[in-house]
């Protein structure tokens, strides 16, 4: 492409604009024509057209679909009102015992021993001492009617009880306005969850269930349990709590489903 | 009125199907394929009927999080584009004259003239009384299933709209019972549209030119 040269005028530099950033980049500008986006975009809807054929594969697909998500991550936290409170229900309503799932089968659970089970606490927290199982009975306990709902489609009404979860972050003088709240736990799984969500009215950390301690399937001796959150984001059998401004992938949302789940 | 203007009229003259109708029908359809398949994937992953279970084939994404991405991806393709077309439809008048008003008698008459195999196909600018019905019946569905999702996505956020379903089960059955009505639309008006192909290559081209109160 031939450059004219600029005519005098006051508006204009002096010298001729620098040439060399498109120079460098014709092979690509050249590459980018009407036909090629167009083709690009009408090959997508093809391809989603054909039975059997899986574009997500496809990794430019695959990062796009994972774009959207952490998009949606955004909208969830936006209409998010944490003052709204979820339907409770009535104790007939219960499911006793609950329905389990994990990564794994029901028989493959490793129960967790209550005498030497320890609560690590680290990250933005005041005192760090670890928390063992006693000390959660020794605090107001509280209790929640609420349905869980499992990502997968399936529900039941729960009747769980234990420390609200925001008088215990409280407790041990938590950054409160930290981003996240980081759980390990005894079967290797791994969870967070955002602030809001931790300090809501119906988010605490339960020991028992329609009012008998959590069986070993349901996360003897400490789980989480937030009326606003998808089942996988409750975390069982927890062995350490972290309060941190830095987000680290937990195990589903790496395996693709959307972190921020809430209902 | 100046001779200018009648002749530019007569050239380039209202579309029976006008571009931003054409443009949003085959956006919602591309949408409208991936949320269908994208949905089924959903579906196997905790099945309403035993006796039901979509080949993988015909899902779209590899597990369950990859259908469930393609959902929440394909949901703002499916209600932008939706809201626009009802803003579009009612703004313009387009509802109005082409969908209203639909007559019973004429939709017997209509009935029995396709049990006989005599409908008459010969203009495409006016719709008979089942295709009204048919249309504004798939508009409310359309409807229905974006709220009954809405109550399925956000049961605690937006109580208030699940509230309206009765409980999440009956949500998730009525999302599911729209998607079947979606879908054998879709079987019907493809195989209407292959039987009289003008009508498919109006949606692409436009169609004939009509007088304004027809468009």
């Amino acid at each position: 492409m031939a450059v004219r040269s600029p005519s005098p005028s006051i508006f204009r530099p002096k010298q001729a604009i620098d040439q060399s950033a498109l120079e460098e980049n014709k092979a690509l500008i050249e590459g980018i024509n009407r036909r090629n986006v167009l083709r690009g975009a009408v090959s997508l809807g093809a391809l989603s057209m054909l039975t059997g054929c899986d574009v997500s594969d496809d990794s430019a697909v695959r990062s796009m679909l994972l774009a959207v998500s952490a998009w949606n991550d955004r909208v969830q936290e936006f209409i998010f009102r944490p003052n709204h409170l979820a339907p409770t229900f009535s104790e007939a309503q219960v499911l006793k015992p609950p329905r389990f799932n994990a990564y794994y089968p029901l028989e493959s659970v490793r129960p967790v021993d209550a005498a030497t089970w320890k609560l690590e606490l680290s990250g933005r927290i005041a005192d760090k001492r670890p928390w063992c199982a006693q000390q959660f009975d020794e605090l107001p306990q509280q209790e929640l009617i609420v349905r869980h709902i499992c990502v997968e489609g399936w529900d039941y009404i729960g009747q769980w009880s234990g420390v609200n979860f925001g008088t215990f972050l409280q407790r041990v003088g938590a950054d409160l306005s930290a981003k996240y709240v980081a759980f390990k736990c005894a079967d290797d799984y791994t969870e967070s969850i955002d602030m809001p969500t931790a300090l809501h009215a119906q988010t605490i950390l339960a020991t028992r269930y329609a009012r008998e301690p959590i069986t070993d399937p349901f996360g003897f001796p400490l789980r989480l349990r937030t009326a606003t959150k998808l089942g996988f984001k409750n975390p069982k059998w927890i062995t350490a709590i972290e309060v941190t401004n830095t987000f680290t992938p937990t195990y589903w949302s790496s395996r693709g489903f959307n972190w921020f789940s809430g209902i | 009125m100046p001779a200018a203007h009648v002749k530019s009229n007569t050239r380039y003259g209202l579309r029976l199907h006008p571009l931003p109708v054409r443009v949003m029908h085959w956006i919602n359809a591309a949408a409208m394929i991936i949320m269908i398949m994208s949905g089924w994937k959903i579906y196997n992953d905790d099945v309403i009927f035993s006796w039901l279970r979509f080949p993988d084939a015909v899902t779209l994404g590899t597990w369950a999080q990859h259908g469930l991405q393609w959902h929440f991806f394909g949901m703002w393709i499916v209600v932008l584009n939706g809201l626009v077309y009802l803003i579009y439809g009612l703004a313009t008048g387009r509802f109005r004259r082409k969908l209203f008003p639909i007559s019973l008698r004429e939709l017997v008459a209509t009935i029995r003239e396709a049990m006989a195999f005599r409908l008459k196909h010969d203009d495409l600018t006016r719709y008979n009384a089942v295709q009204k019905l048919l249309y504004v019946g798939i508009m409310l569905v359309g409807i229905v299933v974006v709220l009954s999702g809405l109550s399925i996505w956000k049961p605690v956020q937006f109580s208030e709209l699940a509230t309206l379903f009765y409980d999440f089960q009956t949500a998730r059955l009525v999302h599911f019972l729209c998607m079947t009505a979606i879908v054998l639309f879709l079987v019907v008006h493809v195989a209407l549209a292959l039987i009289v192909p003008r009508s498919l290559v109006a949606m692409l081209t436009g169609g004939p030119v009509v007088k304004e109160e027809n468009a």
